[in-house]
């Protein structure tokens, strides 16, 4: 099988009729996902090419019984996107948006600890299972080949390159999922490695962190104690200089334990394999395989 | 966003936050009319982005009005490096005069948002005057932290037990709770980053005083507040920073002669790493974010090129939400606008790859492709030695 999402899934796209929700959420349909609704406040009663348009989330997951939110709405606007998805009780959202003022997502953590919802980003190219034909996020689907090693990951576009070199060496995945590059996440890389560990169809992990925070410490103590599969990891940044913010709101240096060096230790003392370049993910990841 | 010293030190008195008496200057004639207000001995400050300007020769004291517009003169219009700027320093464009202040206990007071805990951390600590990394890394135990729980609000309690913690007793706590408490609702309504005071001081007289000061915006949430735009220094920033931010590009400057440009802030970390494991250095972190258009990509391109330092040229484009085409037209347009004249060296994949390395091909300019984000790093390393 995989993680969070699959056959079951029933897509809504909130910000279905902006320009990247539209487009996204189209994608996500062509390659398989059973998109149901999309909410616009407004624009309830329209459709985005066949998709039902609802004013609220509440409307649209009472007809269409959704359960996944997927959130396209302006940084602004989109904590209180959030905020609807989960009062309407979705179990999973997942949110594209960058750029989220840090303390609006300090109020959704603390209302949504506790509730029993998913939150999946901000600021992340979301999950996709490709046995199950199922995208949630915006990836580019066709470098992604069905098998049974599960991704997790602070960013993007270093996760199609990892992806890529593993469908290369023919390494399929069970599911891929972006946990986002800001400071404060919903999941981070503990939530998603318990599921993967949980999942059956999961044989290896490969875990992408980078410099900023001490995630991947946390994520190194959780893989010492709890985490039976072989897992390979990489941290990007190791160039970064301290004190500068690299793209990502997370990724900046405030200290030894934020460095590049502090985590590869980290992980390396807690058993997990340490992909030498980024170049390396996917054949370090084949050769733990073929160890087995 | 970053301000100075002396900016946090009005908006910490906006908070009823106590600060010594003194202001900022911008000529030496200002500042000796501000020493003589004060009266008695002040300390003249450079007010730059940076810390570290006490070892660099940016703080010094002056007992006369006349030793402070001397001291002024010498410190205003000249560069200070410190170990956080770059080799060729920050502009001491202003300075602050306050009055000096003698303290024989240092402490520190500081907010910031604890990803792991979702929430702000008020920290304080006995050892002020030091970098607090420094602090955490060497004695953990002496900071104390409380967090600020979003529903209920920074409480008292959590500021006597803060205050208690660090030492302070009897007339000190309440005052201690009024600065904690401040500090949290100028992090609340103003969307900081970072509120910092180190050292707080206890005088002689036993009163606390804010001796210094650093508070840090979030970027993302500037929109909320305009009237923080006026605090804003360009002059603190590379002028190649202050132009990405312009063009709404994730650029930094580094030392290196390897520029590049890439898509996606974790994949630009690690072209810089990848080029570093080659051998060579990257000039620069460049992320053109993911809807970047054609416009965009040429400026990004005009920009990391425009660094004299830059030697070569490495593109890492991975096609998302960017096609590969939308940047090959943007590549191109930069690149004849500037009629660039060294190695660059493209690597594609992804999404409209095909159109993108056919746009590249007929543009007939010299660039060499690369397959693979390896032999994308061999190549732009290999360029150098050729030329």
């Amino acid at each position: 099988m995989s993680i969070l999402v699959d056959k079951n899934t029933r897509l809504l796209v909130q910000g279905i009729t902006g320009r990247d929700g539209s487009f996204h959420a189209m994608r996500c349909r062509e390659y398989g996902t059973d998109l149901v609704a999309g909410v616009t406040p407004g624009k309830g009663g329209t459709d985005v090419e066949g998709v039902p348009v609802y004013d609220s989330v509440q409307r649209a997951v009472a007809e269409t019984g959704a359960n996944v939110a997927l959130i396209f709405v302006p940084a602004p606007f989109a904590a209180d996107a959030i905020l609807e998805s989960a009062d309407a009780g979705v179990p999973l959202i997942i949110a594209i948006t960058e750029g989220i003022p840090v303390l609006d997502m300090v109020s959704v953590a603390r209302y949504l600890k506790d509730r029993p919802v998913r939150l999946i980003g901000p600021n992340c190219p979301g999950a996709i299972s490709p046995g199950s034909k199922a995208k949630v996020g915006i990836m580019p689907g066709n470098i992604h080949k069905s098998g049974r090693v599960g991704i997790v990951s602070r960013s993007g576009t270093l996760t199609y390159e990892a992806v890529a070199q593993l469908t290369e060496l023919g390494i399929g995945q069970s599911t891929c999922v972006g946990i986002g590059g800001d400071p404060i996440v919903g999941t981070d890389f503990v939530g998603i490695l318990r599921l993967f560990q949980e999942d059956d169809d999961t044989e290896a992990i490969v875990m992408i962190g980078e410099i900023g925070g001490t995630r991947e410490q946390e994520a190194a103590a959780f893989i010492k104690t709890k985490v039976t599969k072989p897992v390979v990891a990489f941290i990007g940044g190791a160039t970064a200089p301290p004190g500068r913010r690299m793209g990502h709101a997370g990724a900046i240096i405030t200290g030894e334990a934020a460095t590049a060096k502090a985590k590869v230790e980290a992980l390396r003392d807690a058993g997990a394999e340490i992909a030498p370049s980024p170049a390396d993910i996917g054949l370090t990841m084949q050769r733990v395989l073929q160890g087995r | 966003m970053k301000i100075h010293e002396y900016q946090a030190k009005t908006l910490l008195a906006q908070y009823r936050v106590p600060v010594p008496p003194g202001r900022v200057a911008g000529t030496p004639q200002e500042a000796a009319e501000v020493a003589r207000e004060v009266g008695g001995r002040v300390v003249i400050k450079a007010q730059v982005h940076a810390g570290g300007r006490g070892k660099a020769g940016g703080i010094r004291l002056a007992d006369s009005p006349e030793e402070a517009e001397k001291i002024a003169g010498e410190m205003l219009g000249s560069r200070l490096v410190t170990h956080q700027t770059s080799a060729e320093g920050a502009p001491v464009n202003k300075v602050l005069v306050e009055k000096a202040v003698q303290a024989p206990k240092e402490l520190y007071l500081g907010i910031v948002i604890d990803g792991s805990a979702q929430m702000p951390v008020v920290m304080a600590s006995e050892a002020g005057g030091m970098e607090i990394e420094e602090v955490a890394a060497t004695t953990p135990e002496k900071i104390i932290k409380e967090y600020v729980d979003p529903v209920i609000g920074f409480q008292p309690f959590q500021g006597r037990r803060l205050a208690s913690g660090i030492g302070l007793e009897g007339k000190q706590v309440r005052p201690a709770v009024a600065i904690i408490s401040g500090l949290c609702k100028l992090m609340q309504e103003k969307g900081c980053s970072l509120v910092e005071i180190n050292p707080l001081v206890v005088t002689e007289d036993g009163e606390l005083l804010a001796l210094d000061a650093k508070v840090n915006f979030d970027d993302e949430a500037l929109f909320r507040h305009p009237e923080l735009q006026e605090l804003r220094d360009d002059s603190q920033e590379d002028p190649l920073d202050v132009k990405a931010r312009e063009y709404d590009i994730n650029y930094i400057k580094l030392d290196g002669d390897v520029g590049c440009m890439v898509n996606g802030a974790g994949l630009a970390m690690a072209t810089m790493d990848i080029i570093k494991i080659m051998g060579a250095s990257p000039a620069n972190f460049l992320d053109v974010g993911g809807g970047a258009n054609e416009e965009k990509i040429s400026q990004a391109f005009k920009l990391l090129v425009s660094d004299p330092k830059v030697k070569r040229v490495l593109v890492n484009i991975f096609g998302g939400i960017l096609r590969c085409d939308v940047a090959a037209r943007g590549i191109v347009a930069g690149a004849r606008e500037v009629a660039v004249d060294i190695p660059v060296v493209v690597r594609m994949r992804g999404t409209n790859v095909d159109e993108g390395w056919k746009i590249l091909e007929e543009s007939g300019l010299d660039i060499s492709f690369a397959s693979n984000l390896k032999d994308a790093a061999e190549k732009v390393v290999a360029a150098r030695q050729a030329s």
